[in-house]
Parts: C-alpha cells; structure tokens; sequence
C-alpha cells in the first residue's frame, strides 16, 4: 500500500512538473517564435469567431434569467430600479469571463486536445522534430495567442448580449423603466469591474489553451488514449478555471 | 557515420535495447531485421533522437546527440528525413502541401522554386496530378510514395525507412523498394531501414544487422547474413516455428 502511494504521488509530481515546464515552454516560445500570422489567423478564426453563436446565445439566456431572477429578489425591497446594476455586475465581474471561458472549454479546447492528441498518435508531431522543426511554433504558440485574444473579447460580447438579454425580460417583459434600468448600471459600473473581467478572461484563454495543448500532447495510445485526454481536458480546464476564478476575484475585489 | 554504443532502454519493467553496438556505414543502404516487438522501431528513433536511451551513446559524425540541447539537436536533424511506418503525413494538408512544407520552413525558396521542386519529387516517385488530394483519399502505396517524396525533398544526407512495405501487396512492395533503390543510387545517402520483408530486403539492403533480445547478433553484408550459421537468424531467415526465437 505505502508503495503504491508513493507510485501515485511520483506519477502526480511529475504531470505537475511536466505541465508547469510546457506552460513556461510555451510562454517562451510565444515570446521566440510566435508562429506564423496564417497559423494565429487559422486559430483566431476556430477559437474564437466559430464560438459566437454559442457565446451569444449563452449571454442572451444568461441575462434573460439574470434579469428576471433580479426583479423578483429586488421587487421585495422595491428596488426593481437596481436591475441593470444588479445583471451587468454579475455578468462583468463574474458570469462573463466563466460561463465565456466554459462555452469555449466544451467547444474548443476538447477540439484542441483531439487535434493534437489525434497528431500524437499518428506520429505526425514526431514527424515534424524530424524536420528541425519545433512542434511548438506549429501546434501549441498560435493556439495559445489566439485563446488570449478571443476569450476578452468573446467575454466583451457575453457581457453586452446578456446585459440586452435582462433588459428585455426587466424592461420590456416585467415593465422596469428603461432609463433606471441604463442609467444605474451606469452609475455603479467602474472601470476596475470591466478591467478585472477582462484580466480574468485573458488569463482564462490561458488555461484552455494550456491544458487543451498538454493533454493532446501526451495523449496516451490509440483512439482511447485521445478520448481519455479529450475528456480529462474539459473537465480539469473547467476545474481550474472555477478554482483560478475564485483566488483571481479574491485578488482583484 | 552513425553509431550506437552500450544502448539500454527500457519501458517501465520492459527491456527493449541492452548494451546494443552499431556502426552504419556512410552511403549505403543498412537494414534492421529481426522479429516483431524486438525494439527495431525503437532503435530507429534512437538514431535521430526522437528517444533517449537510459544509457549509452549515439553518435551522429561523431557528436554525441544525446547530450545536446533541443537547438544543438535540431541542427543535426536536419541531415535526416525520415519516412514513418504509418507515414505519418500531415492530414490537414493537401498532398503538395505536406511536400512542400519541409522547403517552405527550411529554405529560402520562391514559391515557383517551390512548385518545381515538389512536382519533380513526386513525380521521381511516381505520382502525377494527385498533389491537391488529402491523404486519407489516397492509397496505402501512394501515401507511402508521398512519404518518401517528403523525406528526400530537401535531399538529405541520411534517410530513416521505419517498415516501408508494411501492409503493402507484392507488386507494390516491390516498387516501394525499387524505388528505395533508385533513390539512393540518384541521391547517395545513407538509409537505414528496419524491414520485415525476408527475401526481398536483401536485394534493396547492401548491410543488414538483425536485432534480437536488444543486441545486434550479427551485422555485415547481405550475404554475409544468408550465409549466416546463427540458429536465431537461420530460424528468422527460414520463417521456421523452431529455434530460439520464441513467438510471444
């Protein structure tokens, strides 16, 4: 027993070592050879602008229950005026950047894995080192540039779309005055709430592409070794985006 | 001149290489034989660093490649081509563009230069107006040609050939190493192919070396292997069921 613990706790040492030594390879490698503008383009167009339905009909939703969730909870203290404060808060420094970050995690970073994975397996990654060439530059630089960029703005679009989303449940549903509804939120958003989700999402892009790009990786062998990966992916991304999420917010409140 | 001295590896509590010895001569055609799961492929990627052996040393024209850096490495590697057992060609791109990718990243070239050199290296195997076609559209024989196309494109010194003719039929084994042949009489560099194929690799190989249980027990010219006494090569010659060669 004492020596199949310490077999799970050398096995768990070093993934943790091997996923802190391909994200700091990564950063170095984004910061040498970011890869080719066609690459980050090629990921641009996959991580981010191929999320939009999903990301828009999330935030519509999103703001829609927010917004009557909210008029019921405030109606009892007579503040339905307070809506718009109360949906685009939540949304900005909270429900933006995570749910943004987790539609992407399900859509995106298990496609990632499975790439990556799939190219693993097939020995076109090794095929590539045998060139001189760094499997990096090709594979994992452009996807983590890409991530960086989409998960902000993605996150931007949350935010606008589900803050309509609760104006037309608070507004034009449930009849909260339409200037009281802008005017508040207005009044009570600061610059520090927008800048912290969007520091939270830059850093949530991040980890997507990091552990999308690591488990593909070191995917294990054949279909069942990728699809082991494609789901350890999703679900440890997820994990640790609610995990960074909280000590972020502790930082950043 | 590649050579491996002392060479152990091990997978877990498996014993793949140990204490393998190897010189392949420059220029010629080595083969590797020996039976399935002996670690040929293994040995393989020893060659070109794609593995690094628990101990040991291999040696590229005299540097020792396992103890460079990823950029030392990366300069040594491109001597190499290497044409993979599953070929391993890239299935997002097109036919041209899995040629051509290897000039587009190493060279300077215009995209026409490009164009040229990738044509007349599929054609020298060839294949003729497929190099829009995906790799999956293509057949087991052809993707092994477009395998070689890539490997020999930017005209390396040396050539890796992990089971070329694997899964092939006859008639398209024998142009596979026809082909093998041509190439290195055309561009002279030195090939090292881990091969099943018992007759036919001795006509395409000028050296052989057969591995068995992690050691090389005999390593010499063609000839000198069909003539070979050694019960285990005799066995694995004749395909006989007797002999020390346990299947497993």
């Amino acid at each position: 027993m004492v020596q199949a613990l310490g077999h799970t706790t050398i096995g768990v040492l070093r993934d943790l070592g091997r996923a802190g030594w391909f994200l700091l390879y990564s950063i170095y490698m984004i910061l040498r050879q970011p890869g080719s503008l066609v690459h980050v383009m090629k990921q641009l167009r996959f991580i981010g602008a191929k999320s939009l339905f999903v990301i828009v009909l999330t935030a519509a939703f999103t703001g829609m229950v927010l917004g009557l969730q909210g008029y019921y909870t405030l109606a009892k203290f007579g503040s339905e005026g307070m809506l718009g404060t109360a949906v685009a808060l939540s949304l900005i420094r909270e429900l933006g950047p995570v749910l943004a970050a987790l539609m992407v995690t399900g859509r995106a970073g298990s496609a990632i894995t499975a790439e990556i994975g799939i190219m693993r397996i097939t020995e076109q990654i090794d095929a590539l080192e045998t060139m001189a060439l760094d499997p990096f530059k090709y594979l994992v630089t452009p996807k983590f540039i890409a991530a960086m960029i989409s998960l902000p703005l993605l996150c931007a679009i949350f935010d606008v779309v589900g803050i309509y989303g609760g104006w037309l449940v608070g507004v034009k549903l449930l009849g909260v005055n339409p200037g009281a509804y802008f005017y508040e939120m207005e009044n009570s958003i600061v610059w520090r709430d927008v800048y912290s989700g969007f520091m939270k999402s830059f850093s949530f892009g991040l980890i997507i592409a990091w552990i999308g790009c690591y488990k593909g990786y070191y995917a294990g062998h054949g279909a069942e070794g990728v699809s082991k990966a494609t789901t350890e992916s999703v679900v440890l991304t997820s994990v640790i985006i609610l995990v960074w999420d909280y000590f972020l917010t502790s930082v950043l409140l | 001149m590649i050579s491996l001295r002392n060479v152990h590896k091990s997978f877990g509590a498996q014993k793949v290489l140990d204490g393998l010895d190897i010189d392949i001569e420059d220029g010629k055609i080595t083969a590797i034989i020996g039976p399935s799961g002996e670690g040929k492929s293994v040995l393989l990627k020893h060659l070109i660093g794609l593995l690094e052996p628990d101990s040991g040393s291999v040696e590229v024209d005299g540097e020792n490649i396992v103890a460079l850096r990823r950029s030392e490495l990366n300069r040594i590697r491109e001597k190499f081509g290497m044409l993979f057992q599953n070929v391993a060609l890239f299935d997002s791109m097109t036919v041209f563009e899995n040629v051509a990718f290897p000039l587009e990243e190493k060279t300077s070239l215009s995209k026409a230069e490009i164009r040229g050199k990738v044509l007349s290296a599929l054609e020298d195997v060839g294949l003729k107006n497929i190099e829009n076609k995906f790799p999956d559209e293509l057949s087991g024989g052809m993707k092994k040609r477009v395998g070689l196309a890539r490997a020999v494109v930017l005209n390396p010194e040396i050539i890796l050939f992990d089971e070329p003719t694997t899964g092939l039929d006859p008639i398209i084994k024998r142009a596979i190493h026809q082909l093998i042949k041509d190439t290195h009489a055309k561009f002279g560099f030195t090939a090292v192919i881990v091969s099943h194929e018992i007759p036919e690799i001795f006509d395409v190989a000028q050296n052989v070396a057969m591995l068995f249980r992690g050691k090389i027990l005999q390593h010499g010219s063609a000839e000198d292997i069909q003539k070979s006494d050694h019960p285990a090569i005799r066995q694995f010659i004749s395909g006989s069921l007797d002999g020390p060669i346990q299947m497993v």
